[in-house]
């Protein structure tokens, strides 16, 4: 894919699959979830949200969520989703929103260029899916929320299915209105909802949301946290009991609510939810939120892995959420909403295949079972070392796609970073950055950030890098390796880091201690010349 | 003293339309205005007005 439509991407962020968080609590009188690994606890090997395959959960569950980005980290290589921006209004307020700000470079949640009537929302979705046969997936992300615009969401879902009832729906909510509208949710088959939870205690609530609209009125302060609080468990017991799968949104905002998730993760696991998404706190002056404006910061990388591991307890993660705009388009990490705007869409000519779109997706789907397994071969040819020592580090891996180091430094505009120990290899999230070669020349200005980006990796994995930029990491304490080209990921890293391993022991270097990393804000300054 | 929309504040998100009890609030231009003859404050529905008390953006709905 090219570099220069890489615009929809956002760091570091995880999903927390909720089966692997220790229950600190007595169980509760709850409604039985619909199924999921993530509600039976125990160590199980892999959870829902891995790369890992059927194995792990139910059938009926995996069906849910084999091809869909957001909730499978492999399908998200695969498959694509869009959001449509019908939903403007919201009945809340919240510290870190502001739905004004519009750039057509920036990668947030609540931002997008064009809101649509629930007409031209699916006359747009059905040309997306004729172009894009691997666009599975529909939500209503708002930019405000889906169900404070009940009529606008459901109307579209309605429209939709008549013309293309092989697309999934989902929904995204701060809850509020959940409650009153869990049977529509379940009328139109919403396969997927998401409730953004950023609280347990109204008195962390306080500070985030200074106020919410209820039963015609404006309430504000501790009583208004409280009644959304009671909103919110509300309405994800009955999505649970209806056996709807529900992802919980958490933005980890330090000082304010950091410690306090790894409740909110206990409360909401203990209430069925299927996968917990823990996101940095975007946070700019210029984006005009309450929080940009008071100087509040958004977490660090190794502050935000902190509340992660805490909520996760080791094993599989999935962190590839990319907060994407409210009218994104196209693969998770790429936006190609431009392509669609509402001009060219009337230019288009639009006839809906079913049978092309399936034929398609069954050609995705063998192309990614031989992935799947080369990988699975490749690995255990590597032969991961059993040794009890517990040195990890994390690497920084450039990748365009397929699994594999295949990119050149100079064009990421995201690194993968895993945490590697001698016996794995763990993907941890992504890391968003400015391209550091633009038209063929090295940025010389860029490098910094890139440093800063990555500044907790011990290595980075590249198909090739000049002399330049890796000296300048080299001085940073960053080893730039490229002798893994084309190898799969996984199996690159656990190499360096056997051989990182033996030059320990060698006393050809010491191993030292990495410093934090720096999640990165806000728009990109600069893609599009280099392509 | 009906209410009124700042238009170059409005952001257009629409969340006014629906709570009004008088069908008083419709798109225009891009932007959402008020039809002064029949905007009553909400007396005699509720509390508050309700347009101002869902408006996001503080300032954008006043008095006039």
């Amino acid at each position: 894919m090219p570099s220069s439509t890489m615009t929809g991407s956002m760091p570091a962020t995880t999903y927390v699959s909720i089966g692997q968080i220790k229950s600190l609590h007595e169980a509760l009188e709850l409604p039985q979830p619909g199924g999921g690994c993530g509600t039976e606890g125990g160590e199980g090997k892999a959870s829902c949200g891995t790369s890992a395959g059927p194995d792990d959960m139910p059938p009926e569950i995996w069906d849910k969520v084999k091809n869909h980005p957001c909730y499978s980290e492999e399908a998200h290589h695969h498959y694509a989703r869009m959001h449509v921006a019908v939903a403007p209004a919201c009945n809340i307020q919240c510290n870190y929103c502001n739905r004004k700000y519009d750039c057509s470079n920036e990668s947030r949640p609540g931002v997008v260029s064009q809101k649509l009537t629930p007409e031209q929302a699916v006359k747009k979705v059905v040309a997306v899916a004729s172009e894009i046969p691997q666009m599975t997936v529909l939500g209503v992300a708002g930019p405000g929320d889906a169900l404070a615009n009940p009529a606008k969401t459901f109307d579209t879902f309605r429209m939709l299915q008549e013309q293309a009832p092989d697309i999934k729906l989902c929904i995204s909510t701060n809850g509020l209105a959940l409650p009153d509208l869990v049977d529509e949710i379940c009328k139109y088959n919403v396969d997927h909802v998401t409730i953004t939870i950023n609280m347990v205690d109204p008195k962390v609530g306080e500070k985030i949301y200074p106020w919410i609209f209820w039963n015609h009125k404006r309430v504000t302060g501790l009583e208004a946290a409280t009644i959304l609080h009671e909103r919110q468990m509300l309405g994800l017991e009955m999505l649970t009991a209806r056996g709807v799968l529900t992802k919980i949104n958490s933005v980890l905002i330090p000082g304010i609510n950091d410690e306090h998730l790894i409740e909110v993760n206990r409360e909401v696991k203990k209430r069925g939810a299927f996968l917990h998404n823990i996101m940095p706190l975007i946070s700019e002056a210029e984006h005009g939120t309450v929080f940009g404006l008071t100087g509040q910061r958004g977490p660090t990388a190794s502050e935000l892995k902190a509340v992660q591991d805490a909520c996760m307890g080791g094993a599989n993660l999935m962190r590839h959420c990319r907060q994407c705009r409210a009218d994104a388009v196209g693969l998770l990490g790429e936006d190609r909403s431009d392509e669609f705007t509402m001009d060219k869409l009337e230019q288009m000519e639009v006839v809906y295949d079913l049978g092309k779109r399936k034929t398609y997706q069954d050609k995705v789907e063998i192309e990614r079972q031989a992935q799947h397994s080369a990988k699975q071969e490749a690995l255990a040819a590597a032969s991961a070392i059993k040794v009890s020592e517990d040195l990890q580090v994390l690497v920084a891996v450039a990748t365009k796609g397929g699994g594999r180091v295949n990119e050149h430094f100079g064009h990421v505009t995201e690194f993968q970073v895993f945490q590697v120990s001698a016996s794995q290899a763990l993907f941890v999230g992504h890391r968003r950055v400015d391209q550091y070669c633009q038209g063929g020349v090295g940025d010389d200005e860029q490098l910094p950030s890139v440093v800063r980006a990555i500044n907790d990796c011990h290595a980075v994995l590249v198909a090739k890098i000049g002399a330049c930029p890796k000296d300048d990491l080299t001085a940073a304490g960053i080893e730039a390796v490229d002798q893994y080209v084309g190898e799969f990921i996984e199996k690159a890293a656990l190499e360096w880091f056997n051989d990182y391993r033996s030059r320990i022991a060698s006393g050809a270097i010491t191993h030292q201690d990495r410093g934090d990393a720096q999640i990165r804000q806000g728009a990109f300054t600069s893609v599009a010349e280099a392509a | 003293m009906p209410m009124k929309i700042i238009a170059s504040t409005c952001s257009a998100c629409s969340a006014c339309e629906p709570e009004c009890p008088n069908v008083a609030i419709r798109e225009k231009n891009g932007t959402y205005i008020i039809d002064p003859k029949k905007c009553t404050d909400c007396e005699g529905h509720y509390d508050e007005p309700q347009c101002v008390a869902v408006c996001p953006v503080d300032g954008c709905i006043v008095s006039v």
